[in-house]
């Protein structure tokens, strides 16, 4: 939900309160109606996760292209894509690929799109500094906490592992508009959407990394940049897939095991979609290849882990292709 | 002349009932959305189930965690308050000199005139902290600190009611007491706060319904998390929480999610219209008339 620049000032009250009037401020529908056919401008909604990747990208292009009017909303993974297969948004955000249904409602509208990865996220679990115990988690033991069986019985640390203290655990994790719940869920619990009710919920991510960091029985996930923001408040917890096919035992998120794919499964590609329609306008065009360019700096930028030179260098090319086919068939 | 006396009066009696108007509308709005929230919820349901997580997929809608955390920050606001608002409020009247209570009067005041957001980052970044060095297990969000910053905040309220009150209590009185040879405290409390008890106990029963509807210090320092426990360490959800938690994130208007604030909207309103009430009738019963 929130700017990274914002955040990237120490967390403290101000921040926090500022988070709160920021949130209030974006949350609801913030974006300008779309009328998808001004030449001059672009309508982006969808995840905050990326959001603060795209927002980046939006502030340097106003600098080269200030005639061109760049609007970045925030209404979820799952919101943006609702708009984006009604037509109404030129560039969908999005921390998971399309869905089946939302693929489907696309075709119905007659919308045709084209999906591009533009960085890598490794959702992070993190405990207090001063946990002294956990030292690694299997996936295992991350769906025992969080299935929605764990619903009020999973409740102390030696109920996941018995040398773990006889303490109680305090759950802090992203709500369920957010599409790292989604993907978090998915990859651990096996079914996106599914996890107990019973922790500390906040769409904003300053609330969990204060919780977290205050609170020494706690246990949280978020993305990977909110860690790097507060890496000496918060201990990171190395995962362990339980698969040494992709790296054996426990692996820490770093720009490198997220990478090279060995920090599973957590790591996810963040992408956007961009409707042909709109990728038929010359000002679509060029904004799509300026993401494209500026992606690795800034994505790191906001904390956020880039992909390979060459993987950009493909999805420029692919997205070339598409805007050209698109261009013809208008 | 006359016209503009009717004029005068017109107006006023507008401005009357745009207030009654408003406060019925509110009533309204709470009463037709949550009807249709009961409509798919049972109300056994809403009033026993002991778990509320109607944001996820498998949706519980039992109020009692909510309720729980909501008594549980107003019970520490009222065990910091009462003791120290009462006892402000009988040494103003008792021992204080003009001048000090000219002094120390406006300066309580103050305490009501800040703002409960800042007192909400004042119970997370001083009161949490310094809690955590005294008890090390305590969370970061929790029922405790809050609690304890909303005593503070509602401290004016039971000391200047409560020292009204007392004030108001006929100077015969006093004298009396002082003339049996009581000292100033047996005559404070063995007199002056008996006689005054129920101005005190509405002072208290306002400034718990103030501590129930109370907002910004419990959505910033006690937490998000329904809980149904009694204990003060941990994070927990209050109903207000919960309600500025759904209006601020991306629930769709008139699903069933939706709903729920109305629902738990209803069920503050009931808990301050029955304590304003009962404050009332206390009042009216119980004053004690020495004529």
């Amino acid at each position: 939900m929130l700017n990274f620049k914002l955040s990237s000032v120490k967390l403290n009250a101000a921040v926090l309160l500022g988070a709160t009037l920021m949130f209030s401020a974006c949350g609801g529908n913030n974006t300008e109606e779309a009328n998808g056919d001004g030449a001059g401008s672009i309508q982006i909604d969808g995840s905050s996760t990326v959001y603060p990747i795209t927002e980046a990208v939006a502030e340097e292009y106003r600098a080269e292209a200030p005639d061109v009017k760049v609007t970045v909303g925030v209404s979820g993974t799952g919101g943006g894509f609702k708009k984006f297969t009604r037509g109404e948004i030129d560039i969908v955000n999005a921390s998971r690929p399309i869905k089946d249904s939302e693929a489907s409602v696309a075709k119905e509208s007659g919308i045709t799109y084209v999906e591009l990865p533009v960085a890598y996220d490794g959702l992070t679990v993190v405990v207090h500094p001063e946990n002294n115990w956990v030292k690694d988690i299997t996936t295992e033991e991350l769906k025992k906490i969080w299935e929605p069986a764990a619903q009020g019985k999973i409740k102390r640390w030696n109920q996941i592992r018995p040398e773990w203290p006889d303490q109680e655990i305090h759950l802090y994790g992203p709500g369920v508009e957010s599409g790292t719940y989604d993907y978090f869920t998915e990859a651990v619990v096996g079914e996106s959407g599914a996890s107990r009710g019973d922790y500390t919920a906040s769409e904003d991510d300053n609330v969990l990394v204060q919780g977290v960091s205050t609170d020494v029985n706690a246990l949280g996930f978020f993305g990977f940049a909110y860690y790097e923001e507060n890496q000496n408040k918060l201990k990171i917890v190395p995962v362990n897939d339980l698969n040494d096919a992709n790296g054996k035992g426990a692996i820490t998120p770093t720009l490198e095991t997220v990478k090279d794919g060995s920090y599973a499964p957590l790591s996810r590609p963040l992408f956007i979609y961009v409707n042909s329609k709109a990728a038929a306008r010359p000002a679509t065009v060029d904004f799509v290849n300026f993401y494209l360019d500026n992606a690795a700096d800034l994505s790191q930028e906001v904390g956020y882990i880039p992909m390979p030179a060459e993987m950009y260098k493909e999805q420029k090319e692919k997205f070339k292709q598409f805007a050209e086919s698109a261009g013809k068939n208008q | 002349m006359r016209v503009s006396e009717k004029i005068i009066e017109g107006l006023l009696w507008l401005s009357t009932a745009i207030t009654i108007l408003i406060t019925i509308s509110i009533i309204w709005v709470l009463l037709s959305e949550s009807i249709s929230f009961f409509r798919v919820v049972p109300l056994s349901e809403f009033l026993t189930e002991k778990e509320w997580t109607p944001l996820f997929a498998d949706k519980k809608f039992g109020i009692l965690p909510l309720v729980a955390g909501t008594l549980l920050t107003t019970a520490v606001a009222i065990a910091v308050a009462l003791p120290i608002g009462l006892t402000i409020a009988i040494y103003l009247n008792e021992y204080a000199h003009d001048r000090m209570r000219q002094i120390v009067k406006p300066l309580l005041e103050v305490l009501a005139t800040i703002p409960t957001v800042v007192y909400g980052f004042f119970a997370l970044t001083v009161v949490t902290p310094f809690l955590q060095s005294i008890i090390p297990n305590l969370s970061g969000f929790n029922a405790l600190s809050a609690g304890i910053v909303m005593g503070i905040m509602i401290i004016p309220m039971i000391s200047s009611l409560s020292e009204d009150a007392i004030s108001a209590v006929p100077r015969s009185l006093r004298e009396a007491a002082y003339g049996m040879g009581s000292t100033r405290l047996q005559t404070s409390f063995g007199v002056m706060v008996p006689a005054a008890s129920s101005g005190i106990v509405v002072s208290v029963i306002l400034a718990i319904s103030r501590a129930v509807g109370e907002t910004m210090i419990v959505a910033i320092a006690a937490g998000q998390q329904p809980r149904l426990t009694l204990n003060p360490l941990v994070p927990i959800e209050t109903i207000t929480t919960y309600i500025v938690q759904v209006s601020l994130g991306d629930v769709p208007r008139g699903s069933l999610e939706y709903k729920t604030i109305f629902a738990a909207g209803i069920t503050l309103f009931v808990f301050t219209f029955a304590l304003n009430n009962l404050s009332f009738w206390i009042k009216k019963k119980y004053q004690e008339k020495y004529d």
